[in-house]
């Protein structure tokens, strides 16, 4: 009796849920279609004119190619790094929970705090606020994304392999070729494609180290104190949305690919 | 020593392959772990040792005086206003973290345990985590606004003949949109710590006479607080520091900690001020961080 009844209210609740996840995200693609500069009830007419006037904006442009060479200058090297670390910690090494527990710590000391302490750094060390700087921040930022990818997708790797083609008479470059790195890629290109989204959505480290060259997220956060602006900043909002949901899917399928059933790595644990 | 480090690397003058040499495999980890730990150490652990030197010194005018001081601490425990933005900062993030966890906990049960297709169901929950966090949260002025989605709705079908105010510029609008921009962090521990439990566990509980409630109180429950704990530091921490969130829906009577950061960074100027404002304000997080967990873990103890 009380199992059939929590068997029909707990797929209500999660539908219900979800609703309360995508509602608010939904209304975003919803208004951007709006013929009305207000974001109000009722609607009032299909339009794309806000994709138009968003297109045609230069600031816009400027922001969006400096956040894209930025999140991929620091999904490279922050997926590189964290190979090599992960390779390392997975094989096991001496101080291998303080070097974990270190590179977690993003994590858990609030953005504001990152982004203020480097740019005291760098304002001590008088080097001018650049799109490096910013990419600087992000390969720390990315860190324990990419390594929380790449540590689960080694610890079910099988050494043994590597020591069969070395056996076989592979060299190394060889063994790394065609063994290592076709079993590894996945965790490569889930970790990419997370630390690219992280990076691309980051606004507070970029806020503060970007100097003029502003990022997206910055450019959008600017752009929020003007209410005529609001409807080319939905256009914007959704057309990121819609980009992001397919890298996410992407990256989730790659990280999925061959380890069954496995939840993403919940940081921290 | 083991066989393969005492082997000879050549013998009677003819090569043999050798394995590498124990200072190399000694020392290859570390190597891997080089361009890891030059990264944190310049971008993390440097910056947070200079921030604390930071919040010693004094502001004066344009220049900063490098005598070392307690002043700055101080003020940041001296001045009223900053001890009623502090005491908000950790209720906001408080209410929003336990809410998010109770919200989620059934929701994260529901795809362990009876979820079919598992893979869609966490895809769902990491793709609004993915999208825009600027955007997440401004989509919530947008619902919340004096002219926003609900007014404008609850006006068209004549429910309310003007809007209401009470939505949006208030701590209340905080906790909602931060319960909604971290969902993903309280689901995601959650499920992963439910998922780890062994099915016999609740078949030995049932066989020993346990009822549906005992075992959840008794079996789910305390075993499903590993991804509590780590479901409640992953958000308190991060929301308690959150800068966004307070300036797009909180008003004046919303702002948090970040705001006071930002504004001795930006506006005020006064850097030595502001890094006390960080330090004071991660020591409590910390602080509160650890109280919280260790009290759930004793609540847990006792109802065991």
């Amino acid at each position: 009796m009380t199992a059939r009844k929590t068997s029909r209210a707990l797929p209500a609740y999660a539908l219900l849920y979800l609703a309360f996840l995508y509602g608010p995200i939904l209304l975003l693609p919803l208004f951007s279609f709006n013929n009305s500069i207000f974001v109000a009830f009722p609607l009032s007419g299909f339009t794309t004119q806000w994709y138009a006037a968003m297109a045609a904006d230069s600031g816009m442009r400027f922001a969006l190619a400096n956040s894209l060479k930025i999140a991929t200058a620091a999904s490279l090297g922050s997926t590189i790094i964290a190979l090599l670390a992960a390779r390392a910690l997975v094989r096991g090494v001496r101080g291998r929970a303080f070097f974990a527990g270190f590179s977690n710590l993003p994590l858990f000391i609030p953005d504001i705090v990152l982004g203020i302490s480097l740019l005291v750094l760098l304002t001590r060390l008088t080097l001018p606020l650049s799109l490096v700087t910013v990419i600087v921040g992000h390969l720390m930022l990315c860190l324990p994304f990419a390594l929380g990818v790449l540590i689960a997708r080694l610890e079910g790797f099988d050494y043994s392999l590597e020591e069969a083609s070395r056996d076989l008479g592979e060299n190394a470059w060889m063994t790394f070729w065609r063994v290592t790195f076709p079993l590894v890629l996945p965790g490569v290109i889930a970790s990419l494609l997370l630390t690219f989204l992280v990076s691309f959505d980051d606004f507070l480290i970029a806020f503060f180290l970007c100097g003029t060259d502003t990022t997206l997220p910055v450019y959008i956060w600017g752009e929020l104190r003007f209410p005529y602006k609001l409807p080319d900043v939905l256009a914007l909002g959704s057309l990121i949305l819609a980009c992001s949901t397919v890298l996410i899917g992407i990256a989730e399928l790659a990280r999925r690919h061959g380890l069954q059933g496995r939840p993403l790595p919940a940081p921290g644990t | 020593m083991t066989d393969a480090e005492t082997v000879p690397a050549s013998i009677g003058g003819t090569r043999v392959r050798r394995p590498p040499s124990r200072q190399a495999r000694w020392l290859a980890p570390y190597l891997l772990l080089t361009p890891a730990t030059v990264l944190l150490a310049f971008t993390l652990a440097a910056p947070l040792a200079l921030l604390v030197g930071f919040s010693l010194f004094t502001q004066r005018g344009l220049a900063i005086d490098t005598n070392l001081t307690l002043n700055q601490y101080v003020t940041v425990f001296t001045r009223p206003a900053y001890a009623v933005v502090f005491v908000r900062s950790l209720a906001i993030s408080f209410i929003a973290t336990i809410l998010a966890i109770l919200l989620a906990w059934p929701f994260a049960w529901f795809i362990a345990f009876r979820a079919r297709a598992k893979f869609l169901w966490l895809l769902l929950v990491t793709i609004p985590f993915w999208t825009s966090y600027l955007l997440r949260i401004f989509a919530w002025k947008v619902i919340l606004g004096y002219n926003g989605v609900i007014n404008s709705a609850l006006t068209t079908l004549h429910l309310i003949s003007e809007p209401l105010r009470f939505l949006l510029y208030n701590p209340p609008a905080v906790v909602i949109a931060l319960v909604h921009g971290y969902a993903a962090f309280a689901i995601l521990p959650i499920y992963v710590a439910l998922e780890k439990i062994d099915p016999s566990l609740l078949e030995a509980a049932a066989d020993l006479g346990d009822g549906p409630l005992r075992r959840f109180l008794r079996v789910t429950l305390p075993l499903s607080l590993t991804g509590v704990i780590s479901a409640f530091v992953l958000i308190f921490v991060p929301t308690a520091g959150d800068y966004v969130t307070p300036s797009l829906v909180g008003g004046p009577n919303g702002l948090m900690i970040a705001n006071l950061i930002q504004v001795e960074f930006g506006r005020v100027d006064n850097w030595p001020l502001g890094a006390a404002l960080a330090v004071a304000a991660m020591a409590f997080l910390a602080a509160a961080a650890a109280i919280c967990t260790a009290g759930v873990r004793f609540a847990v103890a006792q109802i065991r």
